[in-house]
Formats: C-alpha cells, sequence, structure tokens
C-alpha cells in the first residue's frame, strides 16, 4: 500500500438480494447496486464521486463506512482493513472516519439539543473506554466546534427544529469533526440546500479542510460542486467506476462518452453560452441494476459503442497521467 | 394591455393565515406573459415562486390560504373572479401546468391512457376513439417509445424521466396558450434534465406555446427563458431579459445569487462567493427591504421602507433603494 494513501477501496462489492413472496419469501435475485469498484484516497485531498441518482455512490459511501457488510471487497483505512475487522477494532477505526449525511432534517435525532448531537461522539467514544474526557472537557468541546462552524455557542440548548436546513448542516458536520477525524466521508452534504446557502456550506468544507488537514470522499450529483470543492473526480454509472481523472483534467478533456455527456448536458447559468452550446442529448434512462452484465454496463446509450463492448467488460485503465477510463475506445478488450 | 400578452398578473397578494402569524407567500407580483413566451421564475425555496402560480390557476386551499388582492387577467378576463365551473373550462385546456413529482401528479390506479383520455374529451369534446388517437400522437411527439402499447400501462411502469414526458404530453395535449411548468426537471438527473428541457422548448415553440417556467436553478433559466422575474420572500425584485439579468444584474440579491453558484466552464479554486445569512421567516415580516439584513450595501432607508420599483427601461425593473429615486 502506498503510504501517502490514507484511504484504499479494492473490489468493493455491494449486492443487495431480492425477494419475492410474502411468508416464504424465496430470493429472486440481486441488485447489483456497487460491482467492483476500485479507487485511493490521498491524505489531505478531496475525491469527487459524481453520477446519476441509482449508481451506486451513497452505497458505496455506506459501504466503505461499513454501514453496509460489503458483498465483496476491501476498505483499507490507514493500513487496517475494516471488511473483516472485529467490532471494537471497527468502533476505533470510525475515530478517523466520519460521515456527514445529506439530509439535515433525517440525520439530527429530534429529542436531542445541538450540543449533545455535537458531543455525542466523544460521548460514545467515552463510553467504551476508548478516549479519556471529562464531561466538562466535552461540553467545552461540542461549543468551541460550534464556534467553528459558524453557529452561536448560545444555541447548544437548542433542538434540531429550531434551526434551517443550511444551519443544520453545519450541526452535522459539526458532530462530523467532534473526534478529529482524518477522513469525512460526505455525502451529498449540499444538494438539499438552496443556492446561496450552498455557497456558505462549501466555503466552510474547505476551510475546514485547511485547518484540520481534513481529506474528504465528497459525493454530489451537481458537477460544478464536484468541480469546485475536488482534487480528484471519480464518475460512477451503474455501479461501476468509468472514468476517474484529476479534476482540472476530467472537465477540459472528458474520455468516457458518458463523462462527456453528463458535462454537456450540465446547465451554465450564462445565456450566451447556453445559446451557442451543443448538447449531447443521451437517449433512454439508466437502467435497472437487477442484471449481472457482461458487456460495458453504459452500452445502451452509447452513441460510440462498437460490438466489442457487447460481450467484454472494460477495466479502469491508464490513459493520461492521472487520468484512467473504462473504455475501449482508448483500449482493447484483454 | 397590448395585443399579444396573453397573462396579465396585477398586483397579486396571497396570504396564509398561520397559527404564528400571517405569512405573506406572495405579495403585491406583478407580470406580463407574451404569446410564446418563455418566461422564467426564479428564486429559493419559500420565495413564493410555486404559489404565485397556485394562485394564477386559483388553486390555493382556502382556508388557511385566500387570495387578498390583485388580478389575473386571461384573455381579457379576471381569472380570479371567475366562478369555479368556468375556471374549469380553463385549467388544464387553456392553461395547463406540469408539476416537479409527476408520479403525485398522475393517478397510480389508472391507466395512462384513462387519463389522457379524459382530459382530451372532456375540454375537446372529442369522441373516446378521436381522443385516443389524439393522445398516441401526443405521446409520440412527447418521445415515448411506441406510444400504442405505453398508453395503456400504469404510472408506475415507467421511470421518472418517461413520466414526465407523459405529464407533458397531457399538458400540451389541449393546445394550451399557457404552460406553467413548476419544477420540472428539479427531481431529474441531469442527463435526463437535458432531454426533458429539450423537449419542453422544441414542442412550445412548435404549438406556440408561452411557458412560465418556475426553477430553482440558474442554469436552466440561463438555457430555456426569454425573460426572468427574480424573486426573493414573496415579491420580484428584479425582472429583465435573460441577457440582462445575467449579463447585468442590478439587484444585490441577483448578483450575489449569480456570483454564489459553481460554474462548470470557469473552473476556479477561490472561495465561492456567498450571500450571508439566511432567507427570512416570511410570516409577519415587517415593510421594509426583506432582503437588508444580507445585503452589503443596505442604506438607512432598506430598514425602514420597501423600496419603490424603479424602471431602468422598458421591461427591467429593479426593486432596491440604490436605484430608486426618493432615497
Amino acid at each position: 500500500m502506498n503510504d501517502n494513501n490514507l484511504l484504499e477501496v479494492r473490489g468493493l462489492k455491494m449486492h443487495f438480494p431480492t425477494h419475492q413472496g410474502f411468508l416464504w419469501n424465496r430470493k429472486k435475485g440481486f441488485i447489483y447496486a456497487v460491482d467492483g469498484v476500485d479507487f485511493s484516497i490521498r491524505k489531505g485531498e478531496t475525491l469527487g464521486l459524481v453520477g446519476e441518482s441509482g449508481c451506486g455512490k451513497s452505497t458505496t459511501l455506506r459501504a466503505i463506512a461499513q454501514l453496509y457488510k460489503p458483498t465483496a471487497g476491501e476498505v483499507v483505512l490507514k493500513g487496517q482493513e475494516l471488511t473483516k475487522a472485529s467490532k471494537q477494532d471497527l468502533l476505533a477505526a470510525r475515530k478517523n472516519m466520519q460521515v456527514v449525511f445529506q439530509d439535515p432534517y433525517a440525520s439530527l435525532n429530534p429529542r436531542m439539543t445541538t450540543g449533545s448531537i455535537i458531543a455525542e461522539p466523544l460521548r460514545i467514544f467515552k463510553q467504551r473506554g476508548l478516549l479519556d474526557i471529562s464531561d466538562k472537557e466535552m461540553d467545552a468541546r461540542a461549543e468551541q466546534l460550534m464556534e467553528r462552524v459558524g453557529l452561536s455557542r448560545f444555541f447548544k440548548n437548542r433542538y434540531p427544529h429550531e434551526f434551517s436546513g443550511g444551519q443544520r448542516q453545519r450541526i452535522g458536520i459539526a458532530r462530523a469533526l467532534a473526534l478529529k477525524p482524518e477522513l469525512v466521508l460526505c455525502d451529498e452534504p449540499v444538494s438539499a440546500l438552496d443556492v446561496s446557502i450552498q455557497a456558505q456550506i462549501l466555503n466552510l468544507f474547505k476551510d475546514l479542510q485547511e485547518e484540520f488537514g481534513l481529506t474528504y470522499l465528497f459525493i454530489a450529483h451537481d458537477l460544478s460542486v464536484i468541480q469546485y470543492i475536488s482534487d480528484r473526480v471519480a464518475v460512477m454509472y451503474l455501479g461501476v467506476i468509468v472514468e476517474t481523472a484529476k479534476s482540472s483534467e476530467l472537465y477540459k478533456s472528458p474520455m468516457h462518452p458518458y463523462t462527456q455527456a453528463l458535462l454537456s448536458a450540465a446547465p451554465i447559468p450564462d445565456p450566451k453560452i447556453e445559446r451557442k452550446r451543443q448538447r449531447i442529448i443521451l437517449t433512454g434512462d439508466v437502467p435497472s441494476p437487477d442484471k449481472a452484465r457482461t458487456g460495458c454496463y453504459f452500452y445502451d446509450r452509447c452513441s460510440k459503442r462498437m460490438d466489442k463492448c457487447r460481450d467484454n467488460l472494460p477495466r479502469l485503465k491508464d490513459s493520461g497521467p492521472d487520468h484512467q477510463v473504462a473504455c475501449f475506445l482508448y483500449h482493447e478488450p484483454d | 394591455m397590448t395585443d399579444d400578452v396573453i397573462l396579465q398578473v396585477k398586483d397579486l397578494k396571497t396570504y396564509f393565515k398561520l397559527d404564528e402569524g400571517l405569512l405573506k407567500a406572495v405579495d403585491g407580483v406583478s407580470f406580463d406573459l407574451r404569446k410564446g413566451e418563455t418566461l422564467g421564475i426564479v428564486g429559493e425555496s419559500g420565495s413564493g415562486k410555486s404559489v404565485t402560480n397556485l394562485a394564477v390557476m386559483k388553486l390555493i386551499p382556502v382556508p388557511p390560504g385566500r387570495i387578498a388582492g390583485g388580478e389575473v387577467l386571461f384573455q381579457g378576463k379576471d381569472l380570479l373572479k371567475m366562478p369555479d365551473d368556468e375556471i374549469r373550462t380553463i385549467r388544464g385546456n387553456k392553461i395547463s401546468m406540469i408539476f416537479q413529482d409527476p408520479m403525485t401528479s398522475l393517478n397510480p390506479f389508472l391507466r395512462i391512457s384513462t387519463q389522457m383520455i379524459e382530459t382530451i374529451v372532456l375540454h375537446q369534446g372529442m369522441n373516446k376513439k378521436d381522443a385516443k388517437d389524439k393522445s398516441i400522437e401526443m405521446l409520440k411527439l412527447a418521445g415515448i417509445p411506441s406510444p400504442e402499447k405505453r398508453i395503456d400501462s400504469y404510472p408506475h411502469q415507467f421511470s421518472g424521466g418517461m413520466r414526465q414526458r407523459v405529464m407533458i404530453a397531457m399538458a400540451l395535449s389541449c393546445n394550451p396558450e399557457v404552460l406553467i411548468a413548476d419544477e420540472p426537471t428539479t427531481a431529474l438527473d441531469v442527463t435526463i434534465q437535458a432531454q426533458i428541457l429539450e423537449l419542453i422548448k422544441d414542442l412550445t415553440a412548435r404549438l406556440g406555446t408561452a411557458v412560465i417556467l418556475i426553477t430553482h436553478s440558474l442554469g436552466v433559466v440561463a438555457g430555456m427563458c426569454d425573460n426572468i422575474n427574480v424573486m426573493y420572500a414573496g415579491r420580484i425584485v428584479e425582472r429583465g431579459t435573460a441577457d440582462e439579468i445575467f449579463g447585468d444584474p442590478k439587484h444585490p440579491y441577483t448578483q450575489g445569487l449569480i456570483k454564489s453558484v459553481p460554474r462548470l466552464d470557469k473552473a476556479t479554486q477561490q472561495r465561492l462567493f456567498s450571500i450571508k445569512g439566511q432567507p427570512p421567516n416570511v410570516i409577519n415580516l415587517p415593510d421594509c427591504c426583506p432582503f437588508y439584513p444580507r445585503c452589503d450595501r443596505a442604506l438607512d432607508i432598506c430598514k425602514i421602507k420597501y423600496p419603490a420599483t424603479a424602471e431602468l427601461s422598458k421591461g427591467r425593473n429593479v426593486a432596491c433603494w440604490l436605484y430608486s429615486e426618493g432615497k
């Protein structure tokens, strides 16, 4: 393992069984939500994971956080393999890996005050004997975190419903930072927010990264958000990564036909540019991930498909400096 | 009123009476919609953009809602004063709507054919067979593959993008003069969004339908609209053509909004501009400029009085004391 890599994900698969019937329900098949994902995140960088709904980005994140037990593959955090770790080891490892969730309404316990929500990770670690901290220190830490994410510490006795969406997301961020993690997994943390609030939260993520040297795995479906926040970007489609590159490189010269279509479909807030743009309009919808596939996952919608794409599965291969793509336009099948 | 204006909204006010107080969701909104025009209404959540259009269609639940004033003139008649049975001949016929979530606006128990035929028979007086042919033709226009077969499907058998196509086909089946699209692509993915926007643009241009497009996405209005109204806290704060709004925004809110969106075409790692604070609670809002606590250029008068709308040129208005007379 490369020492610079904080997190390595190898061959990660997450298949959910589907059932049929009511009492004697039998397995009918699988949803191949994540179907073999490899990537690594270096210390201090932000990896943006982008894709449309149902492509498996959130499932990938949850499988990394071990909120789901992956079907196959390895998740290595700071040299420690998590998929086979014991419960106690996993808890200890979570000190270095925290999650910020998408929905700031669903991810905060409505019966807890803000202060106790933020201090909860500390309290849990203290109870399990993993952290030596007094109640007073815990309180002080929560207050300090609130101030840091832009909430007044006088709000610590208020409940989540008293806050707006943007403020709740700040609470979620403060909670994720309570244990001073190195890696923060962010699951669409700004998609539920209004434009003016989104900019505030994105800036906060950047400031915190600089201040605490954080590493992010940042999921979003908005390409411009991903461009702004990420050093490197991975594009997902139907459970696999089809292209990964440095952010500037990916947006300048996208290689995979899906990335190209995705970029061309995203609207730009400038009427002059919009009038001149030539869009690649994809036909059809994202297919359901309930079939195991032998060929390229993008075959049905690709405008550049060839015969070999139907029967061979393209793998991610180097196609430039720090640029990998899974497409037979750039390399031949093995 | 010039001839080509088909829908005119004058000083529309819609209030909701809540336990906490009076919520002025829409507070004096006026705009004109011309034939064949695409008018964008942008604003953040709670700015009153959807309520404006529900009020135009007289779909506000009463109580707690109440249309507290104003006129909506369609073909010279005030829709707000019209009795219910008369407005029903206009709703879905001359003015139709598509909503954000196509699953909740289609009846899950009825086949697409039943739902489409019902509308056409009711409004166009066709017999069922002709109505079915018309429905199939509309579905085909909306890009549904093999519409003869798919028309007998139920809504759940379609994907989100396909459902929105069905909604569009249904909304345009009576050749409406006005199509109100309320966040039609917000629930959809980018690639599907591009398909649907292209479809709306193409079909309405072909049928000569005027469109009111409500959205929070600046990118979507930039690509779709001729004219844009920017709403904040229940009022229109700025209006102009798309080029004017994006090229030379006047209101500090519009300026801030445009600057705070990260842009695909301009890679930057610099900090984003962000508007400080958060959108106001519109319950019991005092008569000041609702944007002043977040505004970098606020004047003393902003805290006291709502600015009169200044007309900078024809069709180019801004409600801000920086541009109004009598500071």
